[in-house]
């Protein structure tokens, strides 16, 4: 962990470091945004995409630190975040666990907790959302409870905050005591065996940190370390035939061979015997709950999908058309800031450098910036609201047929607008062969800056009125096939059994404002740090490889030209036309030159081949470059006549056609290969991307090509 | 024998056993579902591909393949 994150906190007073932890969906996050005067900070946990909360603040004469962990059912190391969790309680140095329940639902709770008293560590149990429980009539005797399992149970409720402080008390209480062996107790025949294995080591005068019970039960756990710790002690020999015996009586009693499944029936059994004694419930009539209310419309089987289509259409029409707003303005502003700044430096290389490498590149960064804020609080609010799980509920049936998650429809669809946001988007999916085989499909859905590349194509082929037409074949074929390379990545890269889809329907909540601006704020950030200072490395390096090496010889050549000639439009002719040799010997046009034989059977001249390398840094510069390197000058759009004209003339209908295969399926531009890399986890999966989109957007524009020679013959 | 997967909607059953290989019986067992435990089915998903259950008051919704693994007779 980084140390650097401690150490607002200054190094003199009392500091207790506390690790939150509890199931998903019990309120964890909002309950240590609820600790007044507290200070945030967010991070990712070491190696992984997870992000890591941690919440400093002082509290009589503490400092605490609390470590938000992720949400966890138990520990199975099934997801990323359960991994993280496990390792963080295993591993990390902490003072104590504050085990978050929801008070509404104990039963199932506690089979977390269950688990965390088996680690020798101090624990307080914070009864979350207890203001839900005195709604439902759930009366829980938290004194009686507490004695019950020899740890302090507060109630608390992160939505009204109350019982805070009561908490916070109580965990300075049980810093100051020693240790408290917790009071778990399991059936007769486990008990019988624990107290086996205690006397064998009590006998042999086992020198543990850890209580002998405490071993004793991780043995019969078949917990690793704890045998790792004891095979090699000379106790072993004589030990093990007694952990043989104890295993078959406990497994001959749960009439299982499973361990872990026993000592989970164990739990179980040991929290309906808690649940039991500390808990009265008002029986009321069984009658309908609010969720279940609402879930008879959002997941009927006939409305279900029809309702989650209209949220997403909606969700998408807010990105686009309000994000389009600040997006003119933003654009204005580095538009506005290039003008500014640019007279001001003498020297032609570097204002030519800061104005259109640095702030052109960091602009498009920039750009995004409104869209992704709104698609993450949508997003944010799908999810906190609880609505999310049920749109996987409804889609997994289709999406499963491709190898695909129900959760994978969210960033696919929103990888139409802008892959960057689709890739951060995929964290929804937990499991993460799921997540990295839809981060592999998000580029087939084609994004926002592949339009223009689109239209001016459809422009320069077909009739206007079929244009629109075309348009959609593009997009539509596009995610058809994503389908189908998830389909065969799933059979090939990606092979394995699948994956259970077992998952918690969480209750609707209204969700708290504070945490989604948080969230939002906080993945902003990280967007803007991490591609932002990436991009203007990027964008320095194109811009240098397509203005050098400098050729003064032909610029002044061309100086003399323009002096010459009389009219403004032979002028503009000659610029254009020093532009495009200036770009053929620049180094990029000589990458294009020299990459001109790979792209020749897909028909591609080196023109349309340094379109598609200049494409790879954003996909809106490829207009950009076939408009200069077709000597029509810098400011060409897709709806510049000229420029459709010259590709009309320029290239064949079939090489067409294979380069809006190629633009449908390669790499996508940096930023979001960035980004990719950084959500996939490892350089090597950019790697693997860069490898299967190339190899399939070549494959398929060659059989285009050829397809296309043939009928127009 | 019959599955979860069987039942029809709003039936309730108990878990006999479950026969799902072990680290879906782990997910399984996290989420609380385990031998005797009582299940009711809320609803399924179009083409019955996905089935949501309650148990206890958590609702969980599991794919059709998984929910064949799980033994139950009703009450």
């Amino acid at each position: 962990m980084n140390q650097e994150d401690i150490k607002a906190c200054p190094v003199i007073a009392n500091h207790i470091k506390i690790a939150l932890v509890g199931q998903p969906n019990v309120g964890k996050s909002m309950l240590i945004n609820s600790v007044s005067n507290a200070h945030l900070h967010v991070g990712n946990f070491s190696g992984v995409t997870v992000d890591k909360t941690e919440v400093l603040f002082d509290y009589k004469d503490y400092h605490f630190t609390v470590v938000d962990l992720p949400g966890t059912y138990a520990f199975t190391d099934y997801t990323i975040e359960e991994r993280v969790t496990h390792d963080y309680l295993c591993a990390e140095a902490y003072d104590l666990i504050i085990n978050v329940v929801d008070s509404t639902s104990l039963e199932k709770n506690l089979q977390l907790t269950a688990e965390l008293m088996s680690m020798s560590k101090s624990i307080v149990i914070a009864l979350n959302m207890d203001d839900e429980a005195q709604k439902e009539n759930i009366q829980i005797d938290a004194p009686y409870m507490s004695e019950l399992m020899g740890i302090p149970c507060v109630k608390v409720s992160a939505a009204t905050k109350s019982g805070i402080e009561n908490l916070l008390d109580a965990v300075i209480s049980v810093k100051e005591q020693e240790i408290q062996e917790a009071k778990l107790i399991f059936s007769e025949p486990v008990e019988e065996e624990i107290a086996v294995i205690v006397r064998y080591l009590r006998k042999h005068k086992y020198k543990a940190v850890n209580s002998y019970r405490n071993i004793a039960i991780n043995l019969l756990k078949n917990n690793k370390k704890t045998y790792a710790k004891l095979h090699d002690d000379p106790i072993w020999t004589e030990l093990q035939p007694i952990l043989i015996e104890a295993a078959k009586h406990v497994e001959l009693h749960h009439d299982s061979d499973d361990i872990k499944e026993a000592f989970a029936e164990e739990y179980a059994s040991f929290n309906r015997g808690i649940v039991a004694e500390v808990v009265k419930q008002e029986i009321t009539l069984e009658e309908k709950t609010l969720t279940e209310k609402i879930d008879s419309v959002l997941i009927n089987s006939y409305f279900g999908i029809p309702i989650f289509l209209f949220f997403m259409w909606g969700l998408f029409q807010l990105t686009f058309e309000i994000g389009s707003i600040p997006m003119d303005w933003i654009d204005a502003f580095f538009g506005w800031a290039g003008d500014t700044i640019g007279p001001t430096i003498a020297n032609d290389d570097i204002r030519s450098l800061v104005v259109d490498g640095l702030i052109a590149g960091v602009g498009a960064v920039v750009l995004f910036v409104p869209n992704i804020i709104i698609l993450f609080i949508g997003i944010a609010l799908l999810e906190s609201t609880g609505y999310m799980s049920r749109v996987a509920f409804l889609l997994d049936g289709f999406f499963h047929k491709f190898g695909m998650h129900g959760q994978s429809f969210i960033p696919l669809v929103t990888g139409f607008g802008c892959s960057i946001p689709a890739y951060m988007s995929a964290r929804i999916l937990k499991n993460d062969r799921d997540r990295l085989l839809t981060l592999f499909i998000i580029g087939f859905m084609s994004c926002g800056a592949r339009l223009p590349v689109y239209v001016l194509f459809a422009g320069a082929f077909f009739a206007p009125e079929m244009a629109g037409n075309i348009l959609f074949i593009i997009y539509i074929s596009g995610a058809i096939l994503g389908l189908i390379a998830a389909k065969i990545l799933k059979l090939t890269a990606f092979k394995g059994a699948d994956e259970p889809f077992v998952m918690e329907m969480p209750k609707y909540r209204l969700p708290s404002i504070k945490l989604i601006w948080h969230t939002v704020l906080t993945k902003t950030m990280m967007y803007l740090k991490k591609a932002g200072t990436f991009i203007a490395a990027a964008s320095i390096l194109i811009w240098f490889l397509s203005n050098y090496p400098h050729n003064l010889l032909l610029e002044n050549e061309y100086a003399d030209k323009i002096e010459k000639v009389a009219t403004e439009e032979e002028k503009t002719v000659l610029k254009n036309k020093l532009a495009e040799q200036l770009l053929e010997q620049s180094y990029l046009g000589v990458i294009g030159k020299f990459s001109e034989p790979i792209f020749e059977p897909l028909g591609f001249d080196w023109k349309m081949s340094v379109a598609l390398q200049t494409g790879l840094a954003a996909k809106e510069v490829v207009v950009s470059t076939l408009g200069v390197l077709y000597a029509l000058g810098d400011d060409v759009d897709e709806e510049n006549s000229s420029l459709i004209n010259a590709i009309s003339k320029n290239i064949s209908f079939a090489s067409a056609i294979a380069f809006i295969v190629v633009i449908m399926i390669y790499l996508p531009c940096l930023a979001a290969s960035i980004v990719f890399t950084r959500e996939a986890g490892h350089i090597k999966y950019f790697f693997y991307l860069f490898g299967f989109t190339s190899i399939a957007a070549y494959s398929l524009a060659f059989i285009a090509y050829n397809v296309a020679s043939f009928l127009s013959h | 024998m019959s599955t979860l997967n069987d039942c029809k909607k709003a039936c309730k059953v108990k878990v006999i056993k479950l026969n799902a290989p072990a680290d879906l019986k782990q997910r399984l067992i996290s989420f609380g579902i385990m031998k005797e435990t009582l299940i009711e089915v809320l609803e399924y998903a179009p083409a019955k591909s996905t089935i949501e259950v309650k148990v206890g008051k958590m609702r969980i919704a599991l794919r059709a393949k998984e929910a064949e693994l799980i033994e139950v007779e009703k009450v």
